[in-house]
């Protein structure tokens, strides 16, 4: 015969123990939404209040091989990561558009862009490394042309918007891989300002 | 009376002597002639000049991708590495039969990485080296050079720039393909581009991207048109005929 005050210790350590279970669920769905939250702190869209303004994308087209600045007015973030990750975004945006003359099945490819300044004794100004999403890589049409056309864009909006980027690099997924879709290469350090390599152009028709 | 009478095998050995003295004298003469006549019978070497080896005029044709390496999906049933194989081998042909020795880096559907392509044709020292892919976007050629800064050839150069020493040479030859191609009739786009084996390249280096002919955005010329290969092929033929007669005008 189990005495009075044993069944009751019993279910009151019961109690206890399911509160607490209770708790600590809490605590970590709590735990996970901060993480979450510190992994992508850099707002997607900017503040409704920031006023819009003029931006330059370079704007590529397949059939010449040209690339046109085309002004837009986009509201950018101030922060300066947080503002080129936006602008590329949009770039990216424009040639997922339908009828595009740069068709990119993506509506967003770049995850991160980071902004470090080039040591001293170089030529100066802030090596920009944009990490580029997989899923970007996958949508992204195979051939030297448009894969070309693609970099020299987002290298060219990049300088066009932020006069201080002199270099560029890419990453996918955080890692380095050779190319973007089988042909340009994505080892290399692009030079962003006069040395870039020039857009292709139009000589026969 | 003389001692040979009285002793007649003295006489014999006094001629035996005579004899002997006689030959020797005989070598000795022509020992000291025969110098001078070694000397005119010693094989001359052929002058410097006629020695020299004059350099082979020899092609590169590299079809991209291959094996695992489909490149782009162009069509129902058409990878990019079957096409510009396809091109390469009869491209390979024509040459041939023009009397132009051309090196292929590839023959069949293999696996081959683009340092392996570039170490391939560096090896041969070629004239020129024409790399070919296909695209389905755009319209008509897309000729591309390297985006390497021009620099001075030197004894040792980074292997991903080793175009930039050829950079000038191989603005010149994808001029002759561009003046080729005009006029087989193929709208030619020129542009510059980052690219592997292109950038590892040794030689006067283009690569060649073929897309289908376009006209306000309908395809008149698909990529698989027999027609449309043909004058590609009949240009860059021609291309390749103009840079021997240029190549051999070099110093």
């Amino acid at each position: 015969m189990i005495p009075r005050y044993q069944r009751v210790l019993l279910w009151v350590l019961l109690l206890v123990s399911a509160v607490m279970a209770i708790f600590l669920i809490r605590l970590r769905e709590r735990a996970s939404d901060k993480l979450q939250a510190a992994a992508d702190a850099v707002p997607l869209t900017p503040p409704s209040a920031m006023p819009a303004s003029d931006v330059t994308l370079m704007l590529a087209n397949d059939i010449d091989g040209s690339l046109v600045n085309t002004d837009r007015p986009i509201a950018l973030p101030t922060e300066p990561h947080a503002r080129a990750r936006y602008l590329l975004n949009q770039l990216l945006a424009e040639y997922a558009k339908p009828g595009s003359a740069h068709p990119i099945a993506a509506n967003a490819g770049v995850d991160d862009v980071f902004l470090m300044p080039l040591p001293a004794g170089t030529t100066g100004g802030t090596l920009a490394v944009v990490n580029l999403s997989s899923g970007l890589l996958q949508a992204h049409p195979s051939g030297i042309e448009t894969e070309t056309m693609t970099l020299l864009s987002l290298i060219g909006t990049l300088h066009a918007n932020m006069p201080e980027v002199a270099q560029v690099r890419f990453l996918v997924d955080g890692a380095p891989r050779d190319t973007l879709a089988g042909h340009a290469d994505l080892t290399r350090t692009y030079l962003a300002s006069s040395a870039a390599p020039p857009p292709p152009t139009v000589e026969a028709k | 009376m003389r001692w040979t009478d009285t002793c007649p095998r003295a006489r014999t050995y006094a001629a035996r002597c005579l004899t002997l003295l006689v030959c020797a004298l005989a070598a000795s003469l022509s020992a000291l002639a025969a110098p001078s006549q070694a000397a005119e019978q010693q094989p001359t070497l052929p002058p410097r000049s006629s020695a020299a080896v004059q350099p082979q005029f020899l092609i590169v044709l590299d079809a991209a991708h291959g094996g695992t390496d489909t490149g782009a999906h162009l069509a129902a049933h058409l990878e990019e590495k079957d096409l510009v194989l396809a091109l390469s081998i009869r491209l390979r042909s024509m040459l041939s039969a023009r009397g132009i020795p051309v090196l292929t880096t590839r023959e069949s559907d293999v696996t081959l990485p683009p340092a392996k392509r570039a170490a391939m044709a560096n090896a041969h020292k070629p004239a020129a080296c024409l790399i070919l892919h296909a695209s389905d976007s755009g319209s008509g050629i897309h000729l591309f050079t390297s985006s390497l800064p021009p620099a001075q050839p030197t004894t040792f150069l980074p292997w991903d720039q080793a175009q930039a020493a050829y950079l000038q040479r191989s603005l010149r030859w994808a001029a002759e393909i561009n003046t080729a191609m005009t006029h087989a009739g193929v709208p030619v786009t020129l542009g510059r581009t980052a690219m592997q084996p292109l950038d590892n390249m040794t030689c006067p280096a283009a690569a060649v991207e073929i897309a289908p002919l376009t006209k306000d955005g309908a395809v008149t010329a698909a990529l698989t048109d027999p027609d449309y290969q043909s004058r590609i092929l009949a240009g860059l033929a021609a291309a390749i005929e103009g840079w021997r007669h240029d190549w051999a005008a070099q110093p």
